[in-house]
């Protein structure tokens, strides 16, 4: 029973690696304290967009994650 | 027609171009706009990251608001990712229409939106190691233009 947390940008340097599986659920407490103190801060900016099986949550306090799930910490972007 | 690619390996963009081309008869005009890595800085190589949850269908959807926007007959995006050298192709985008103003409109709009709004991530690697690349302003004043709705 596992949501899977994918890292993009600098955030997956942060992490030390690109992805992770962490216990479900998960809701954002969840998320934060199962998160490094670096990354939950970077979490928790506003700049860092999370996304759900990649649909952007417009309330980061509002996720609710699931078996199987995926879940996002995207950084801004840098364009192409 | 929509055609919307993201490659990892390199690409010509003639080759793509041409077979899009074809692919409109009766077009009046085609434009296309092709960027590559800058060979400056001392920049030895760049990354471009991807979600792929997220960038494609996000392409998509752009590919579609210039569909809708403009009068186009077709548009293609072509955008590389992963590592790539100086002289590189890293983004390819070309519109068919029956007259000028709209392909080319298209393509700029469309370039301005890859730039500031698209899902990837950037880094550049100099003698000193990877660095990665934030949002330039220009990029967003470049977008603020289109005054239209954040994709």
């Amino acid at each position: 029973m596992a949501v899977k947390l994918v890292f993009l940008g600098k955030l997956a340097d942060l992490a030390g690696s690109d992805d992770r599986a962490i216990a479900a659920p998960l809701d954002w407490a969840g998320l934060l304290s199962a998160l490094e103190p670096a990354l939950a801060q970077a979490a928790q900016d506003d700049t860092t967009k999370i996304a759900l099986n990649g649909a952007l949550l417009t309330d980061k306090a509002a996720l609710e994650a699931h078996d199987g799930d995926e879940i996002a910490l995207l950084p801004p972007v840098s364009g192409g | 027609m929509r055609d919307v690619r993201i490659v990892t390996q390199p690409f010509v963009p003639g080759a793509l171009t041409d077979e899009f081309a074809k692919a409109h008869p009766g077009l009046g005009g085609v434009c296309t706009f092709v960027g590559e890595v800058r060979g400056e800085d001392g920049v030895e190589a760049l990354e471009l990251i991807q979600y792929p949850a997220m960038t494609r269908k996000g392409m998509e959807e752009l590919a579609d608001t210039a569909l809708e926007r403009f009068a186009l007959m077709g548009l293609l995006i072509v955008h590389r990712v992963g590592v790539m050298g100086p002289g590189e192709p890293i983004v390819c985008v070309s519109a068919a229409a029956h007259h000028r103003r709209a392909a080319i409109d298209a393509v700029d709009f469309t370039m301005d939106y890859l730039k500031s709004a698209s899902w990837l991530w950037k880094r550049e690697k100099r003698s000193d190691g990877w660095h990665w690349i934030e949002p330039r302003a220009q990029d967003h004043s470049d977008l603020a233009r289109w005054a239209t709705k954040k994709l």
